[in-house]
């Protein structure tokens, strides 16, 4: 394959938690380009020292999300063309999230955030039980489906306001991993979940303003997750189930 | 920053404060009519019980409202440090609740 | 860092919150203004009559507008939160605004 166009004006954040810029690179352009294409471009011909995250880079794992253009995106499954705008990408780390270096940003409060929702699933059977049927037409069980294929990627995280303004806030995956175990007839726990969903950081600070829906690459909505989770607890409040 | 319990008197003051919402566009596109005078306002409220009682609710419960919206404002947009939030959210709060009974007190009486 | 997020509904939680802010800040105002019906009715007439400027009357519009898109859109976030969802958000958002600028505008005719 060979450039077929002018170079990309493209411009990477560089830098580390202490601070950084954005370095300009001319890539050459190409038929049928991602910008993980892009990347990988500046680390292999143009500078060595560049770091960044990939991995399948199918769209299946989420470990090249970035910010591009300000929105945060997979960049294995963003085609330049579909970005380039006014002709120039700007790529940065993910935001919301301290930097390690350059692209990579660093996921452990994205995780640790995930374990204080209670996102973990809490046992109810041991391995000497009989395994308990899941019925798939309920609507708990739709509920809690349509959140699991989350990858933990870290794009709504990114995407929310919420989370940039408030530091408590355990952020969109956390929470809707939290509602789909809500949902799961397995879970031997779920006041656990509603309890850690209720404190200073939990769902009752979600604005729904949707940037998470609009950003999440699999299409989920852990808005629609949130606002479960807020009717849950309210319920539970007025002494409910 | 806002638990469930912040959460749940803001929406409860706030659809308390639905009907009275409605009913307050309502009179200001009525009052508005041929102009606006003390009169006219006072002619109509003062004395009311009814009136009282609207807008002596109204007062309470946006003077929640706003000041847990508020907080949360202050904190997101300005980053108010979490020791101010309960303190200011409290000022804000009885601030509004004193000037607004009086109004309303000095409406009705 | 740029960030890029005006999507419909997070425009929505802007006005929602602008207006919000807004009518906060214009409440003790609104409540000092009406107490003066207390401590001196002639203050109070003067300001009815300020209030008669065409200018004033465009800012009550606005005010008429915050109050009832804030209202509205609130009523929109209660039906998110509290009843079954609805795929229909965008759609309630423009409801909003749109019932916002109705009674409003009708405010504002029968103001001028």
């Amino acid at each position: 394959m060979s450039a077929t166009q002018a170079p990309l004006d493209v411009a990477v954040w560089r830098g580390d938690a202490a601070g950084g810029a954005f370095e300009r690179f001319e890539v050459p352009a190409y038929e049928s380009q991602t910008v993980l294409d892009v990347v990988s471009w500046i680390q292999q011909y143009a500078d060595p020292t560049l770091t960044y995250r990939f991995a399948c880079r199918v769209g299946m794992c989420g470990s090249c999300a970035m910010m591009v253009n300000g929105v945060p995106r997979w960049t294995c499954r963003t085609h330049v063309r579909k970005v380039i705008g006014e002709g120039r990408l700007e790529i940065a780390p993910l935001r919301n999230l301290p930097v390690i270096k350059d692209l990579a940003a660093d996921m452990d409060p994205f995780f640790d955030k995930w374990v204080a929702a209670e996102a973990v699933h809490h046992p109810s059977a041991d391995r000497h039980d009989a395994i308990p049927p899941v019925d798939p037409t309920t609507e708990a069980r739709a509920a809690a489906d349509a959140g699991i294929e989350c990858i933990n990627c870290g794009i709504c995280y990114a995407a929310c306001d919420t989370v940039a303004g408030n530091a408590d806030y355990l952020g969109p995956a956390a929470l809707q991993r939290a509602w789909t175990l809500y949902n799961d007839a397995r879970d031997g726990d779920r006041g656990a979940i509603l309890d850690a969903v209720s404190g200073s950081g939990g769902c009752h600070n979600c604005h729904s303003m949707g940037s998470c829906a609009q950003a999440c690459p699999n299409e989920l909505n852990p808005m629609a997750a949130i606002a479960g989770l807020k009717r849950a607890t309210a319920r539970r409040w007025w002494g409910g189930s | 920053m806002l638990d469930l319990r912040l959460y749940l008197a803001q929406r409860m003051s706030a659809m308390v404060m639905i009907p009275l919402t409605l009913g307050h566009i309502a009179v200001m596109i009525y009052a508005i009519q041929d102009g606006l005078t003390a009169a006219e306002i006072l002619g109509r409220t003062q004395g009311s019980t009814f009136w009282a009682l609207f807008y002596g609710t109204f007062v309470v419960a946006v003077s929640v409202h706003a000041a847990i919206g508020l907080r949360v404002i202050a904190h997101e947009w300005f980053g108010l440090a979490r020791a101010w939030l309960a303190p200011f959210m409290w000022a804000v709060g009885a601030g509004l609740l004193v000037m607004g009974l009086r109004s309303v007190w000095a409406v009705t009486a | 860092m740029r960030v890029s997020r005006s999507h419909p509904l997070w425009l929505a939680h802007v006005l929602h919150r602008l207006s919000g802010l807004a009518l906060a800040l214009f409440l003790p105002f609104h409540f000092y203004v009406l107490s003066l019906a207390l401590t001196s009715p002639d203050a109070l007439d003067s300001f009815l009559a300020f209030s008669e400027l065409p200018l004033v009357k465009v800012a009550e519009f606005g005010l008429v507008f915050l109050l009832a898109v804030h209202a509205f859109g609130g009523m929109r976030l209660l039906a998110l939160e509290f009843l079954p969802w609805s795929d229909r958000h965008k759609t309630m958002a423009a409801g909003a605004v749109g019932v916002a600028l109705f009674l409003s505008g009708t405010f504002f005719l029968n103001a001028v």
